[in-house]
């Protein structure tokens, strides 16, 4: 058995040795790799933001699947926000606030309603399928695609020359902040006992249910910010597919990280970066008309699928996971 | 307990199953009706609409009987896994894979009429069971939770198959979809005016299969133990790989045979769009059919029915009151959501308590 900070310190230069490489034969093929370092860090901004939420979620003992509605939901409100307030700013912080929103509904249902969170999740996910789709209609009566005003667009910065997004560094940042919080302060102390051991934290006179919509609402708020972002400050625009699988991707983040957040960033790169290869791909010419389109959107989904094959069984998930708590 | 006793015992449990179904179908309704208001539409007319065109209309009770073929059939996916303890939400891909295999046997062979049928049918079931292995086997050898492998299941097959149809099986005089089924391999039409045809008694069939295998066989019995406590499942000896193994298999075959009766059974089209627009959507309706039918086989043929009825009513709705169908499937989601929610059984086991008390008294 490896140490762990033998594994950890091979993990890390495991990906960035595998990303060099792969960026080098890329330069080969005639892909830029800046521009995909680039597409990379929009790519995994919406999946760090909504593994880190959903970290927080399950740390407390609620599983919500219905991180891809709420990426749904917020991407295309975001978009409407922020034309009815003439922010981007705006409407991304009402996406995440809806986000919020829709996370406390989540947590309040499974807490109180006792309910089956994977139910919950599933219909959460198809309501938002539908909903989002009568709602472009009645605002904008277009069939699934909005472009908004170019002025409520979120630019990115630029960085001696690299491109890259304020909400991106804001959440990159977030990773060592959720592990604070999870492992060092006092919220996340009766945030790891509503997850692992609910009963003693009602002993000691916290409410549990409390503790788990608390967990509940800053996933979604997060999982929103995510949503938002995908259509306010990468896109430039909503189509009904936007979230295409990030939810659930972001779920295998999760999954794969055994809810620590400095892993969940590591894989969010990979994925990431997975994702930017195929968007690349499938734009670089020369390139783009010897590989078929339709093989290369099959990427992120096959890397999601190997990775959490190879990590998985490492993890362990809190006791109380996905359990109403009931007391005696 | 006598024999009446227990007639009386199964006739309350059936009366409860039936009044929860009905009242989260009202929940759905009237939250639907509530969005309509708060969107600016008139939920009287759009409701009135989409009944009547679902049931009164020409052709439309059999289009609506019609389109709770590939309900129903998704719907036993979803809940022969749920019955096991699983969540299989890789209807939605394996039914990709069975409309394309559907329309490769289909298309390519060539054979006399029904023996072509039965093989176009198997094939396309064949192939819905080799696309739900995937997630079974990540299940059972690396213990990767299926509803994450379905899901990019479900993502992979979508590009896969739109490749398959736009690119090796496309129809050189309509590049837009695929070459069609030959006429030996069609299910003939039933009820003119509609897409009615007599696949309907091949998902029956399998409805009937489902119930067979889960009520009366030992894999059914092994399932449901699985299913509601897998600790005495295991301490009784029965293996957990191959009640993953069974239960995903078992979908695939339902999810299969939905694809490949969208190709075979539902006229005009007898092809696979490059948009898989005519076979998509089906999987995720299909959870909420296994729920509303509480999974059992013949409680969701019932509400593949509703379902059914609500979408094909859904475009009448959208012609007459101009409210996207869309509509339809937000409604589900919100019946879905109501039935996780355990108290709500409660507030009608409660009521039904109730009632026989105050019976009991008169």
């Amino acid at each position: 058995m490896m140490k762990p900070w033998v594994r950890r310190f091979t993990g890390i230069t495991g990906t960035i040795i595998s990303v060099a490489v792969l960026l080098y034969i890329y330069e080969k093929i005639g892909l830029s790799p800046k521009s995909i370092l680039q597409t990379t860090f929009l790519a995994l901004t919406p999946l760090l933001l909504a593994a880190l939420g959903e970290t927080i979620n399950e740390k407390g003992g609620l599983v919500n699947i219905g991180l891809e509605g709420i990426l749904l939901m917020t991407a295309v409100l975001g978009v409407y926000f922020a034309e009815i307030t003439h922010s981007g700013w705006y409407g991304l912080i009402l996406g995440a606030l809806l986000g919020g929103l829709i996370g406390f509904i989540f947590g309040v249902i499974s807490v109180y309603g006792k309910a089956d969170q994977i139910i919950v999740g599933i219909g959460l996910n198809l309501f938002s399928l539908g909903f989002v789709q009568f709602f472009m209609m009645a605002v904008w009566a277009m069939p699934g695609i909005r472009i908004p005003p170019k002025e409520v667009i979120i630019p990115p910065t630029t960085i001696s020359g690299f491109r890259v997004s304020l909400i991106t560094i804001v959440s990159i940042l977030l990773a060592p902040i959720v592990h604070y919080l999870i492992n060092e302060t006092k919220f996340g102390l009766w945030l790891r006992a509503a997850g692992e051991a609910p009963e003693s934290l009602d002993a000691a006179g916290v409410s549990v249910e409390k503790i788990r919509i608390t967990g509940a609402t800053i996933g979604g708020l997060l999982t929103g910010l995510g949503g938002a972002f995908m259509s306010l400050a990468w896109f430039g625009g909503v189509v009904k597919e936007i979230s295409a699988g990030r939810g659930f991707i972001a779920l295998a983040i999760m999954v794969a990280s055994g809810l620590r957040p400095l892993y969940a960033l590591l894989f969010s790169f990979i994925f990431g970066f997975a994702e930017a290869t195929a968007i690349a791909i499938s734009l670089t010419p020369g390139v783009k008309e010897v590989v078929p389109y339709h093989l290369i959107l099959m990427i992120p989904y096959i890397v999601t699928l190997a990775t959490v094959s190879i990590f998985m069984g490492r993890a362990r998930f809190p006791k109380a996971l996905g359990l109403p708590y009931r007391r005696e | 307990m006598g024999l009446a006793g227990e007639l009386r015992e199964n006739v309350r449990r059936i009366s409860v199953s039936l009044l929860i179904s009905l009242g989260v179908f009202v929940i759905g309704l009237s939250i639907g009706a509530v969005l309509m208001v708060i969107f600016g539409y008139n939920p009287l007319k759009a409701y009135r609409s989409l009944f009547y065109g679902a049931l009164l209309e020409r052709g439309g009770l059999a289009e609506s009987i019609s389109l709770s073929i590939p309900l129903m059939l998704s719907g036993l996916t979803f809940a022969i896994s749920a019955k096991a303890g699983l969540f299989n939400i890789g209807a939605e891909g394996q039914i990709y894979l069975g409309a394309i295999g559907a329309v490769i046997a289909g298309a390519y062979l060539s054979l006399p009429f029904l023996l072509h049928l039965i093989v176009t049918t198997l094939f396309a079931m064949l192939l819905g069971v080799a696309w739900s292995l995937g997630p079974a086997l990540l299940k059972i050898y690396r213990g990767v939770n299926e509803v994450i492998t379905t899901i990019m299941f479900n993502w992979i097959a979508t590009y896969l198959v739109m490749y398959l149809a736009l690119n090796v099986f496309y129809d050189p005089q309509r590049a837009e979809r695929t070459v069609t089924v030959l006429p030996t391999a069609r299910y003939p039409q039933l009820v003119e005016y509609s897409s009615l045809t007599t696949a309907i008694f091949a998902a029956l069939l399998l409805c009937i299969v489902f119930y067979v295998i889960l009520f009366k066989t030992k894999i059914g019995y092994e399932l449901r133990v699985y299913g509601s406590n897998p600790d005495a499942a295991k301490y009784s000896g029965i293996s957990s790989k191959k009640v993953v193994l069974y239960s995903f298999i078992l979908g695939g075959m339902a999810a299969g045979l939905a694809g490949g009766l969208l190709i075979t059974g539902r006229p005009p089209t007898f092809a696979l769009y490059g948009t898989l627009g005519n076979v998509s959507g089906y999987g995720f309706d299909g959870i909420g059919v296994a729920l509303i039918g509480r999974n059992h086989p013949i409680g969701i043929m019932l509400s593949a029915f509703l379902i059914a009825l609500l979408r094909n009513g859904g475009r009448y709705m959208e012609f007459q009151a101009g409210v996207y169908s869309e509509l339809v499937r937000a409604i589900i989601g919100i019946i879905v959501i109501a039935l996780a929610i355990p108290e709500i059984y409660e507030m009608v086991a409660r009521y039904m308590r109730i009632r026989r008390a105050r019976r009991m008294v008169e």
